[in-house]
């Protein structure tokens, strides 16, 4: 029985358990689902933090005790031995593990006394205070004196921690497996490229070590058996160390006592799987009793060999958060990651940055040069000086990496770079070769090392010894550089800048040469033993194909999964690709294979299809595999925009695009073609206007009207895309949004205000179209829909309206021939229906709606891409129900500094839950305590809203929390407001009065406000005009002290009307049925 | 906020970029760039799946006569370290004999600039100075798949600051030695015994009862072709250790006096051992405590009556899981040998199967049935590899001075605790003995 809310995994299909609960992981939900089940054991190691803390607290309450719950894995002792931090230190004694010494003082005298004993550097943090503010790194004495002098004031308690410092050490981590017995292997170890200065989430990450000897890995392999074996862990666990890196002292930060994400990493990255071993432990086996999944005939109980190198990278989208802070440190911001394998660091590190598909197609010769010479803060192209880089160098943050090449370009030595930025001199010196190679492609030098092909036999290494200085500009880069070239990395699309030419021509030039990629095995044991496995990567390093395909019955079809998680971009479409997979399995198709290098998905699982490729997302990468594939198709419609990018470049370079045809997707996307043939339909849009110049665009907004929205033609989640409030705005949003779609121009849109947002999923074969459901937002439109909370049914929509809408939809799914998945998106706006925009794919919602009507809509789109009827879903399915479905995102702001939290039209959740109930509330307030949201029976609550209008759209909830009890609470002029139609409140004061009392800030810290109705004036133009910093401020404060905050106004109507719901009802707890299709059940 | 005062060395390779060929004994020619020294070599082909510890593998004399090619794809990036660091018994720090004993090296990719606080100088240049050549630029993956398939073979390694004439090496390659004819033990045994901590009178480490101020008896170390690290953990169980040379007599090794005796790792055929096969006879016969480690087990087997034979790729690497049969208990182990003791021959021996391969099954530890004689196919010293297995160590001190409280068990039982406190003192040796 599976627990988990988030409606978008594939977890949450009902395949891989037998029952699974769209519930939060609460005590509270939970301790329901044990006393009707009664299960024998429970695992808590697989649900990261959440699972783990709901875990210990079912402990201690007593309730797995009182129904004779198991705890099957490493018991709640251990899970207390690491996460307690004297239970971790004792440990670590016990252990004979070294770990972080420190003590607390309140006067410089002890401080100075203590950060002698540690020696210098030490790191000060002060006790109490918000968001470690005031803490700091003294390197001496003064340093020390000032920054404890400060932090003893800024601490409520006046105290300050002194601890030694390690911010420039090593970051190295490893994965341990143990068993009841107390057998233990490491199954992977890593280190991480940035220093302990930032946070391992955040960091670049290569597998194995690279930096460390014999002497180093093995100290700490034992030490982590150690450590691992003291505090009793069963399963998998991970352990942290900082390593100086002038010595061999260590000390271990921490140990996860539960699959993370760097497990999920060590498991793609050896292909050793950490979640499924660790099952089986939990379950009681033996490790040597487990069989290594790869060779099916050794042992798992050995330690995987790598030959290879595995860069992992996270996925930042600091541009969707005004004012966050792009800055690395100990927190983490990055919301996803991609894995690279390959035989270079150089190759990997710039594989992983093409995977992220943010633009660059490297470390160096990208499409912007700032990526290489380091983003200039003005904006106004000036390279950075020297003194600019050195600042960036030492401060790091997403950039990092290209500063250190922009610093090698500058001829920063490498010294002094280590000494700025504590990155390892190794790796610097890759850089230094990626920089290298890239002016050699550009100055046309084809001299270097003698590096030449893998080569088989010597015929083919003669010719690689003459051809060099070979003429002329354009593709014909000498075989020994083009070689050298690929081997560190670099894509088609870096040569051809560096040539000025096509990246097809560089291909045909390189093929023709013979430099081509081969595809190796990650086998777990650098084949040492025969590996039957599937899974693989493609390198220029080697000159022998691993695997064999031989002839027609072994040519498959390519399903391209979706990349890294971003915002916008998340499990749902890991969703769509698994059952894509087995949708097209399921229809008969033996040879299912898979693209992809998101480490944390179910689709890059090598189990799950026929052969998986962990390999880049781009068109070379994917005509690369079709040359090896001959794949009878390739389907680029469940893998989200990334995959949907490559259709039209992949069509018209010969693969066969299998579903709804290349010219039908750029149809839809394109903006003017889209738009044409709406028009011809009747069908009708907001305003809107492709423009190449500043005055057409000035000339549209005005004549629409401001706000506009502004964003390039292909669009994703919104990336880029923005409401303009102003002309000024306008002019200096253009230069930006022009940048990361330079091929396709931008597009401004009327934005219409107040208005009601719908999602309609579905699939269409040609000939039918059948709808999943029509969805609506909750929020008014304005808000992402990606960011909305959603319902099924819809509940404020006229049968009219829906009518219109199911026309509409079978009319534009039959117009643009789609053949699968698609979603389409309207406004309505004073009884008119408008279309935003087509998908032609997998959509976010689509595991919401699957899952709510009970039909897979993906297993449907593989038998429309296959050319097989369609099974009809029930007529009106998702309207014809007594259930309600409501989809509510999730937010990471709290880790996002600065971030504000108010909804806009840039997406910012970072996921979502879903829960289904008998009624809309029911579902409401399993969704909100899903996602986090207290729903508190008594208490305070403070209203503060922006604009008359909002204020008088908030009354009714107001007076309805007052009519339940709650007290109100509420700054001078709302409270004014407010009290004319409620009566009394009580007022309080703005943050930015901090001596007038009471004060907001005080009572958020005296934790005497319960929850926040702070409702944001986006729809005026104060929003532009300067963010209210005050109610930024409140927004921020209660982030951080884990207040909800409810910034629509029809959240907040809701969440009001949820607790009054509550007060007399009580939610319903069942599980999920089974999709009635049949189709991804067990 | 910048490291002040970290300490790095930061090394470019000077003997890198040359020309250089290998070429195996089918026939398969390989062109790379070459490293090192410009010569040329011929040996046994083997493959090393280790991820680390290329300066520990290549002093490791086991690898006397083989060209090691490294699977691992990136080799030198923390360079080498100080070869005239000795420790407090006058033992090479960080090498585990005093040159590189393997003929070649074979891999992916040479760092071209090597950095670590420990380092003295670039792979490339050691193995320059010692006269040992290397190719990079190789498709390693795709050679040792060729190995495993096809088996071990002979193979010349050229590498040379000019072009290479593949039909003159390979016709040197046909008239070279062949590996499984060549007696090694000359090439890296010791002339003479030496001593190491046999003066110093001192408490044995394990805080065994043993003399109360007595002077100790030492440990005789057969020198088979010994790793420095084999010496190491004999003198952390608190023993001199007197390495003899690998045909020493019976008589002469009991000359002195010895607690106990090990019968070291090293390269070739076992059964090109005779004197030591007589030795270890006589040992058994005798009842005199010895562990044998590798080809020493090897030389024990064949003392004891069991068979030995070439396996067809070897075990080679840090990742072998071994089971003890004993407890159940499964360890990692660090393994470098071509040859095995045959397990069928083992029933009519003087031998009980101790450790077993969990992978193949292969003998990896075996136990005399009366006299105190155990014997590991792994190497419990480690150096390279994990040091999970030293305890093996423990059990010869047991044989010599009774099982102790935590000796019953053989190592692991079922007891976290006792593994716990075997791997603190490995970690004490390590960081005693390897790194200052």
């Amino acid at each position: 029985m599976l627990i988990n809310p988030n409606i978008a995994t594939i977890q949450t299909d009902t395949r891989f358990a037998d029952k699974v609960y769209l519930l939060p992981v609460t005590p509270d939900y939970v301790s329901s689902i044990i006393e009707a089940e009664r299960p024998d054991g429970i695992m808590l190691a697989y649900g990261g933090q959440t699972a783990l803390n709901c875990g210990v607290k079912l402990d201690e309450s007593g309730v797995l005790a009182k129904y004779g719950v198991r705890v099957l894995g490493t018991p709640v002792s251990g899970i207390k031995n690491t996460e307690d931090r004297q239970l971790f230190k004792d440990a670590m004694g016990g252990a004979g593990v070294p770990v972080l010494r420190s003590k607390t003082v309140t006067n410089f005298a002890d401080a100075k006394a203590v950060a002698e004993e540690l020696s210098y550097p030490v790191i000060i943090r002060v006790a109490y205070t918000l968001g470690g503010r005031g803490g700091g790194v003294a390197y001496n004495e003064i340093e020390l004196h000032e920054i404890v002098e400060r932090g003893i004031k800024a601490s409520l308690v006046g105290q300050v921690l002194i601890e030694e410092y390690v911010g420039e050490w090593k970051q190295i981590e490893y994965e341990v497996m143990q068993d009841y017995s107390g057998n233990s292997v490491i199954v992977c170890n890593m280190e991480n490229v940035l220093s302990m200065k930032v946070h391992t989430g955040d960091n670049i990450v290569v597998a194995p070590s690279q930096t460390i000897d014999n002497a180093e890995y093995h100290m700490l392999r034992s030490a982590a058996l150690r450590a691992t074996s003291y505090v009793g862990i069963v399963g998998e666990c991970n352990i942290q160390y900082a390593l100086a890196p002038d010595s061999d002292r260590y000390v271990a930060i921490e140990i996860n006592p539960r699959l993370s994400r760097s497990s999920a990493l060590a498991s793609k990255a050896t292909g050793y799987p950490l979640a499924y071993m660790s099952a089986k432990i939990g379950l009681g086996y033996k490790l040597s009793e487990l069989v290594n999944r790869i060779t099916k005939s050794t042992t798992a109980c050995f330690e995987p060999s790598l030959d290879y190198v595995v860069c992992k990278h996270p996925r930042w989208d600091f541009a969707k958060f005004e004012m966050a802070n792009r800055r690395l440190g100990p927190t983490m911001k990055s919301v996803g990651e991609v894995m690279a394998v390959g035989r270079t660091f150089e190759e990997s590190l710039q594989k992983a940055i093409r995977m992220l598909d943010i633009g660059n197609d490297g470390l160096a010769l990208n499409r912007a040069d700032y990526t290489i010479y380091g983003h200039n803060e003005g904006g106004d192209g000036r390279a950075p000086d020297v003194e600019e880089i050195e600042e960036r160098l030492s401060h790091h943050d997403d950039r990092i990496l290209y500063n250190v090449a922009a610093a090698i370009k500058m001829g920063i030595s490498t010294e002094r770079i280590y000494k700025l930025s504590a990155i390892d001199p190794w790796f610097i010196e890759k850089i230094r070769h990626v920089v290298q190679v890239a002016d050699r492609l550009v100055s046309n030098d084809g001299k270097g090392g003698r590096t030449g092909a893998d080569d088989d036999n010597s015929s083919s290494s003669g010719d690689n010894s003459s051809g060099d200085n070979s003429s002329g500009s354009s593709s014909e880069v000498p075989a020994r550089l083009m070689w050298e070239a690929k081997k560190a990395g670099f894509s088609d699309a870096q040569i051809a800048r560096a040539r000025q030419t096509s990246p097809d021509a560089v291909r045909e030039w390189r093929k023709s040469m013979g430099v081509t990629p081969s595809v190796k095995q990650i086998d777990t044991l650098a084949a040492e033993w025969p590996a039957v496995t599937n899974y693989l990567y493609v390198t220029y390093g080697g000159g022998h194909d691993d695997v064999r395909l031989s002839g027609h019955d072994d040519r498959g079809i390519v399903v391209v999964g979706a990349g890294p998680y971003r915002i916008g971009s998340s499990v749902e479409f890991d969703w769509g690709t698994v059952n894509m997979v087995w949708g097209l399995q399921e229809n008969g198709e033996k040879n299912v294979v898979v693209v992809n290098c998101n480490p944390e998905t179910v689709s890059t699982d090598y189990d799950i299809c026929s052969r998986l490729y962990f390999e880049e997302l781009t068109q070379e990468r994917l005509l690369d595999i079709s040359d090896f594939e001959r794949p009878k198709g390739v389907i680029t419609c469940v893998g989200g925009q990334t995959a949907n990018n490559l259709t039209l470049g992949a069509a018209r370079r010969g693969v066969h695009i299998m579903g709804t045809a290349a010219s039908d997707v750029d149809r839809a996307e394109d903006r003017s073609k889209f738009s044409a043939e709406l028009d011809k339909l009747r069908i009708r849009q907001p305003e809107w206007q492709a423009f190449a110049s500043m005055a057409d665009a000035r000339a549209f907004a005005s004549s629409v009207g401001y706000p506009v929205i502004v964003r390039p033609s292909y669009v994703l989640s919104g990336a880029a895309m923005k409401v303009v409030w102003s002309r000024d705005e306008l002019s200096t949003y253009v230069r930006e949004a022009a940048d990361v779609s330079p091929d396709h121009p931008v597009v401004i849109s009327k934005f219409m205000l107040n208005s009601l947002e719908v999602d309609v999923d579905g699939v269409a074969d040609g000939k039918d179209v059948v709808i999943g459901a029509i969805v609506e937002h909750i929020d008014s439109a304005g808000v992402h829909s990606g960011d909305a909370m959603m319902c099924i049914p819809p509940w404020r929509l006229s049968n009219n309206t829906v009518d219109t809408i199911t026309e509409y939809t079978e009319k534009i799914a039959l117009t643009f021939g789609v053949r699968g998945p698609f979603n389409l998106q309207f406004l309505v706006s004073d009884g008119q229906v408008y279309v935003i925009e087509l998908n032609i794919r997998a959509s976010r919602s689509m595991p919401f709606v699957s899952k709510f009507v009970r039909s897979n809509l993906i297993a449907l789109a593989a038998r429309a891409i296959l050319g097989k009827p369609l099974s009809p879903i029930p007529e009106e399915k998702w309207r014809r129900t007594a259930t309600y479905g409501i989809k509510v995102p999730q937010f990471s702001f709290m880790q996002l500094d600065g971030a504000d939290i108010a909804l806009g039209v840039e997406m910012q959740s970072t996921g979502e839950a879903a829960c289904f109930g008998n009624s809309f509330y029911d579902a409401l307030s399993k969704g909100l305590t899903s996602v986090g949201y207290n729903l508190p029976d008594s208490g305070a609550a403070l209203v503060t809203v922006g604009g008359a209008r909002n204020k008088e759209k908030l009354i009714p909830a107001i007076a309805k929390l007052k009519d339940l009890g709650f007290e109100i609470m509420a700054t001078e002029h709302t409270a004014e407001f407010i009290s004319e139609v409620v009566g009394p409140v009580r007022t309080v004061h703005k943050i930015s009065e901090p001596d007038r009392k009471p004060n907001i800030a005080d009572l958020l810290y005296e934790r005497k406000i319960d929850f926040i109705l702070n409702i944001p004036s986006t729809s005026t133009l104060e929003k532009y005009v300067g963010m209210l910093e005050d109610e930024y401020q409140i927004r921020r404060k209660a982030l951080e002290l884990g207040v909800p905050v409810l910034t629509t106004v029809e959240l907040a109507d809701s969440f009001v009307k949820t607790l009054e719901w509550l007060r007399t009802n009580k939610t319903t707890r069942d599980h999920l049925p089974p999709y009635s299709d049949g189709s991804g059940n067990r | 906020m910048t490291p002040r005062g970290l300490k790095i060395t930061i090394k470019e390779s000077s003997h890198a970029g040359k020309h250089a060929k290998l070429i195996l004994d089918d026939g398969t020619v390989l062109e790379g760039d070459g490293f090192g020294s410009s010569t040329t070599v011929f040996g046994e082909i083997v493959f090393n799946t280790g991820m680390v510890g290329y300066t520990e593998a290549l002093t490791d004399p086991s690898y006397n006569g083989q060209i090691l090619t490294l699977t691992y794809p990136l080799v030198g990036n923390y360079g080498v370290p100080d070869p005239s660091a000795l420790d407090a018994d006058g033992i090479p720090k960080f090498f585990e004999s005093d040159r590189i004993q393997a003929r070649g090296l074979v891999v992916h990719e040479l760092s071209l600039v090597a950095s670590h606080w420990n380092m003295h100088m670039t792979l490339d240049e050691w193995m320059h100075g010692q006269g040992i050549p290397g190719i990079s630029g190789l498709d390693t993956r795709a050679l040792t798949k060729g190995l495993r398939t096809g088996g071990v073979m002979m193979a010349a390694l050229a590498v040379s600051d000019s072009e290479i004439d593949a039909d003159l090496v390979r016709a040197r390659l046909a008239e070279s030695p062949r590996y499984t004819s060549e007696q090694f033990m000359d090439a890296v045994s010791t002339k003479s015994p030496r001593s190491y901590g046999c003066g110093a009178q001192r408490a044995a480490g394990g805080g065994s009862g043993d003399g109360g101020g007595e002077k100790k008896r030492p440990i005789v170390v057969i020198d088979t072709g010994a790793k420095h690290a084999i010496l190491r953990n004999v003198r952390s169980l608190g023993y001199g250790a007197i390495l003899v040379p690998w045909n020493t007599p019976y008589e002469d090794v009991m000359s002195y006096d010895p607690a106990g005796v090990v019968i070291s790792s090293g390269p070739g055929d076992p059964e090109k051992c005779k004197e030591t096969i007589q030795t270890a006879t006589r040992l058994m016969k005798d009842d005199v405590p010895t562990l044998g480690i590798c080809l020493g087990a090897q030389i024990l087997g064949l003392a004891g009556s069991a068979r030995t034979y070439k396996l067809k790729y070897g075990h080679r690497g840090q990742n072998k899981p071994c089971t003890n049969l004993e407890t159940g208990q499964t360890y990692v182990t660090s393994q470098n040998h071509g040859y095995g003791i045959s397990p069928d021959s083992l029933r009519d021996s003087e031998f009980d199967l101790w450790f077993s391969n969990a992978d193949d099954d292969t003998v990896e530890g075996i136990k005399h049935k009366s006299s105190r004689c155990i014997a590991v196919q792994f190497h419990p010293e480690a150096s390279p590899g994990p040091y999970d297995c030293r305890f093996v160590f423990e059990n010869l001190r047991d044989l010599i001075e009774g099982p102790g409280e935590a000796a019953g068990g053989n190592g692991g039982s079922s007891s976290n605790t006792q593994k716990t406190s075997r791997l603190q003192d490995a970690e004490e040796v390590i960081t005693a003995t390897a790194k200052e």
